[in-house]
């Protein structure tokens, strides 16, 4: 299909986002309820830092196994012992220990495998910290959307503002849903990455509602288009912008996941990179059919894109007959006013 | 920010503008021999330890008693002698970094609640025992005279008081000053004033070795193990016993806060909880800065007593020692019996050690009690495994953004990846200058953040090449226009667009705890560093290339062919729509 990707390349196409938005919403909505189930029904995965415990991680010397790791460790008085290889390391995941017992583990661990106790990195957490961390990520959640929604109103207009905020809510949910499905762990380095999500999926949204800004804005009352054909042109117009800055962004990420799951294993690099790949895929999606299909339900409810809408639609139905013969492909950006789509037939009428 | 006007005329001097501010910045970071930004204990190896306050009702505690407990911990923690160990606020919590290994006596020190316990005072002398001792030392820092209220005037509070206090300042006052029971009818506040002190020690004095330093006093009652440990500790090393759970059923051996006296003190008489209030103010008929303190009914009562114990005692017995968390923070005289708990301590303060006095004692009434909230200890060499992750994967990152960039817009790409080198390049110097002169650690997030905002920097750029590319489509504009129109339009996407990132870094740097505020930092850092990068290195670049043959005639490597550009003019355009 070079077609294709050549047309991609040139930004030579027409794809109706916008006029597809009720199976936009459905699907949406549809993932949305999956990943409120998976939140229900499964719950996600916390890690330590929001239970409470403990974990040990020590180079992994020649001939160790799971079993032996287990075994100094258990006989060290831990009770909960879960070993796993992180990397070139082990990682051992235990119940919260005291100050008292952790010197106790990291010298066992040493003893057994010539160590030095320094080697062995270890991390308590007490079973409170991770309301504190929760309770901050939800504060910094909720300022940073009135935030957004201050500026991007105060930027563009409250219409985008509402679209940009329900799109962004959608990614975390979404997230969110994969998570639990997955059984992926959640840190606070998931956090990061979640909450960094909703920067990446608000600036391609700036960057296509600043597009239906411009465009739109040369709309007046004899223009030919609705606002739906304009919004839908100014995103199939940005669409190649929005696939690269999408895909720039989600390369280093990837990288970042490629070598925190082959060089480290496990640990913060991993769970950071993959939130942010899961979000930015999620939010890629979302800027296109979710934040755009919104904001024009929302602009097509004022009077002056009905209006527009309404005699669009007659000049085009006295066009169409004509047309027809002319139309080559007849790629029916539909909207709900029943327009159909401007494609190159008719901009030829011109 | 060159004004879009002087960039599109002189594009030259905005670059060697830029030059310039790189170079500035390159030759600080060199003399300043700061090539290698210090790194966080993630990266380093080392111990964090955050501490959550707990308290009885779940409300945030008051700011003034974490910062006091910041101090508290932070004094204990230098005790230890352990070098570059660093104690901060981050919200409501307090992070305890000790670099390196052999922490674990740092970790058990830092958690235990800072209390505080009135005792009288029932031998004293200078912090270690010098060669020359005087007979009785009264090494009181700061001697100190309470006022008893003789009768209650109708002023109330007005009547009692006493005071006492510390010179913060080491000066070297060989005489313990007497506290001038300022004003009215204490003729006993003389009294006080006859114990003598050195409380400024020679630094080579062998403790113990010389003069018994308790010659004189009257060592009736005190345990005699006690007698032994006084005479041997040394009050002007660092550790002087701070953080020391002291027994309240006990007597005890301990330093003033400030090093320049020891003590032998009684068991404790008033717990710091019994303290309702302490402010610092001025006397009105003297002028002089006090320290107001008033005890709950329990507390007065034992306050009264004790008052009226010191008061009958021979100096240095008639001094009462205020201990918090193992120091004798003062050690005022007892003026006579203090009934009703109304307290005022004076002599020698100014405001500033009035109201510090003030501030310990109120942090003593309600002293904060911490739960370790994590400890995490990072191995030097899991440490430096995480670090090298990090650069690896963020050059990774950069080459195949790079890759990508050259791959997709070829001549223009080659301009994207002369932006991210300068952008690479002004980051590394922002990084060893925030390094070298407000000593910022670097820890993992940051580097995540930072390499995470390789794609942010390079979407602005993708943003004006898609720009210049439209522009090129829409008219029959040539290059050296459509750089110019391209800009003013894109200027306006990427400076939301990097206003929305700004604002996220922001919001996260302030509420969020530990890590993500580290990486908000970066991500904050990264997106001014975009933006200068896109004003005064990308536009005024695009500016001069498109002068060059290769991009304006459209070249097949330029990025800009006409095959590449698909439909050129005459179609369309959006803006005709």
């Amino acid at each position: 299909m070079p077609g294709i990707i050549s047309r991609l390349y040139r930004g030579d196409i027409d794809i109706d986002f916008v006029g597809k938005r009720k199976l936009w919403y459905g699907l949406s909505a549809l993932l949305m309820a999956i990943s409120i189930l998976g939140m229900v029904v499964h719950g996600l995965n916390l890690g330590i830092e929001f239970r409470g415990g403990s974990v040990f991680d020590f180079p992994r010397v020649a001939n160790s196994s799971v079993e032996e790791v287990r075994e100094t460790i258990h006989d060290a008085g831990v009770h909960q012992v879960i070993v796993q290889e992180a990397g070139p390391n082990w990682r051992v995941t235990t119940e919260s220990l005291d100050t008292n017992e952790v010197p106790k583990v990291q010298d066992a661990v040493a003893k057994k495998y010539h160590l030095k106790a320094d080697d062995v990195s270890s991390q308590v957490i007490g079973a409170t910290w991770g309301g504190e961390v929760s309770k901050k990520a939800w504060i910094g959640l909720a300022v940073f959307m009135l935030a957004i929604m201050l500026y991007l109103s105060f930027a563009f207009e409250w219409r985008m503002a509402l679209a940009a905020i329900v799109a962004l809510v959608h990614d975390l949910v979404i997230t969110a849903g994969i998570y639990a499905w997955s059984g992926f762990e959640v840190t606070p380095a998931t956090m990061l990455g979640f909450l960094t999500i909703l920067g990446y999926s608000l600036y391609d949204a700036v960057v296509v509602f600043d597009m239906i800004k411009e465009v739109t804005a040369n709309l007046g009352t004899s223009a030919k288009m609705t606002y739906t054909q304009a919004a839908n042109n100014a995103l199939s117009h940005t669409l190649i912008r929005s696939l690269n800055t999408s895909l720039v962004a989600i390369l280093p990420v990837a990288a970042i996941l490629f070598i925190g799951t082959t060089l480290l294993g496990a640990g913060t690099l991993k769970d950071l990179s993959l939130a942010l790949f899961v979000g930015m895929v999620v939010g890629t999606y979302s800027s296109l059919c979710v934040a755009t299909p919104i904001l024009v339900t929302l602009k097509e409810r004022e009077p002056k894109w009905q209006a527009l809408a309404k005699r669009v639609a007659q000049r085009e139905a006295s066009a169409a007959k004509q047309a027809a013969a002319g139309a080559k492909q007849a790629v029916v950006a539909g909207s709900q006013n029943g327009v159909p789509a401007a494609d190159d037939g008719k901009r030829k009428k011109r | 920010m060159a004004p879009p006007t002087s960039s599109q005329i002189k594009p030259g001097r905005t670059l060697l503008a830029l030059l310039v501010i790189i170079l500035a910045m390159g030759a600080t970071v060199v003399l300043q021999k700061a090539l290698v930004p210090k790194f966080g204990l993630d990266l380093a190896g080392g111990t964090t330890v955050t501490l959550s306050p707990v308290t009885s009702d779940g409300k945030a505690p008051p700011q003034e008693s974490l910062d006091r407990a910041v101090n508290i911990i932070r004094n204990r923690v230098n005790g230890t002698g352990i070098s570059d160990a660093e104690v901060a606020r981050a919200g409501d919590n307090i992070v305890i970094q000790v670099p390196g290994a052999g922490r674990d006596e740092a970790i058990k020190l830092v958690a235990t609640t800072a209390e505080m316990r009135f005792r009288q005072v029932l031998a004293v002398a200078a912090a270690t025992t010098p060669p020359q001792t005087l007979p009785t030392s009264a090494a009181t820092p700061s001697p100190s005279a309470m006022t008893p209220s003789p009768g209650a005037s109708p002023a109330g509070r007005a009547v009692s008081k006493v005071l006492a206090e510390p010179t913060p300042t080491p000066t070297v006052t060989r005489r313990a000053r007497s506290h001038t029971a300022t004003g009215e009818k204490s003729g006993a506040g003389t009294r006080a004033s006859r114990a003598q002190a050195t409380p400024s020690p020679s630094p080579s004095a062998t403790p113990g070795e010389s003069e018994d330093p308790l010659a004189g006093q009257d060592l009736t009652g005190i345990d005699p193990a006690l007698l032994k440990e006084f005479r041997t500790i040394d009050c002007t090393a660092k550790n002087k016993g701070q953080g020391a759970q002291d027994d309240p059923d006990k007597q005890i051996v301990a330093c003033s806060q400030d090093g320049t006296a020891r003590y032998i003190l009684d068991k404790a008489a008033v717990q710091g909880s019994q303290i309702t209030t302490a402010s610092a103010g001025v006397r009105q008929d003297t002028g002089a800065w006090v320290v107001n303190l008033d005890f709950k009914s329990q507390g007065a009562s034992q306050w009264s007593d004790l008052t009226a114990k010191a008061f009958e005692a021979q100096p240095p017995r008639n001094q009462i020692g205020v201990v918090l968390d193992g120091l004798v923070i003062t050690a005022p005289a007892s003026n006579g019996r203090i009934a009703g708990g109304n307290t005022e301590i004076s002599g020698g303060f100014t405001q500033e050690t009035a109201t510090e006095l003030a501030d310990q004692l109120k942090y003593g009434s309600l002293p904060l009690k911490f739960v370790q909230s994590s400890v995490v200890s990072v191995s030097s060499t899991l440490g430096q495994d995480q670090l090298r992750g990090g650069l690896i994967s963020g050059a990774i990152g950069l080459v195949i953004v790079m890759i990508y960039l050259l791959l997709y817009y070829r001549g223009l790409g080659a301009v994207g990846i002369a932006s991210l080198g300068v952008a690479t390049i002004i980051t590394y110097l922002s990084v060893a200058l925030l390094s070298a002169n407000v000593g910022f650690r670097w820890s993992l997030p940051h580097i995540i953040g930072l390499v995470v905002s390789i794609g942010i920097t390079a979407d602005s750029f993708i943003v004006y090449f898609e720009r210049i590319r439209d522009e090129m489509k829409e008219g029959h504009r040539t290059l050296r226009a459509a750089v110019e129109v391209a800009w003013r339009r894109a200027k306006r996407t990427i400076l939301v667009a990097d206003a929305v990132m700004f604002i996220a870094a922001v919001v996260l740097y302030f509420l969020a705890v530990g890590g993500v505020a580290g990486f908000a930092f970066a991500m904050g850092l990264t997106t001014l560093i975009d933006i200068m990068v896109v004003f005064l290195f990308t536009k005024p670049l695009m500016s001069l290339v498109a002068r060059l043959k290769f991009f304006s005639k459209g070249h097949k490597l330029s990025g800009l062919d006409a095959e590449r550009m698909g439909r050129t003019g005459a179609e369309q355009t959006l803006q005709e729509a």
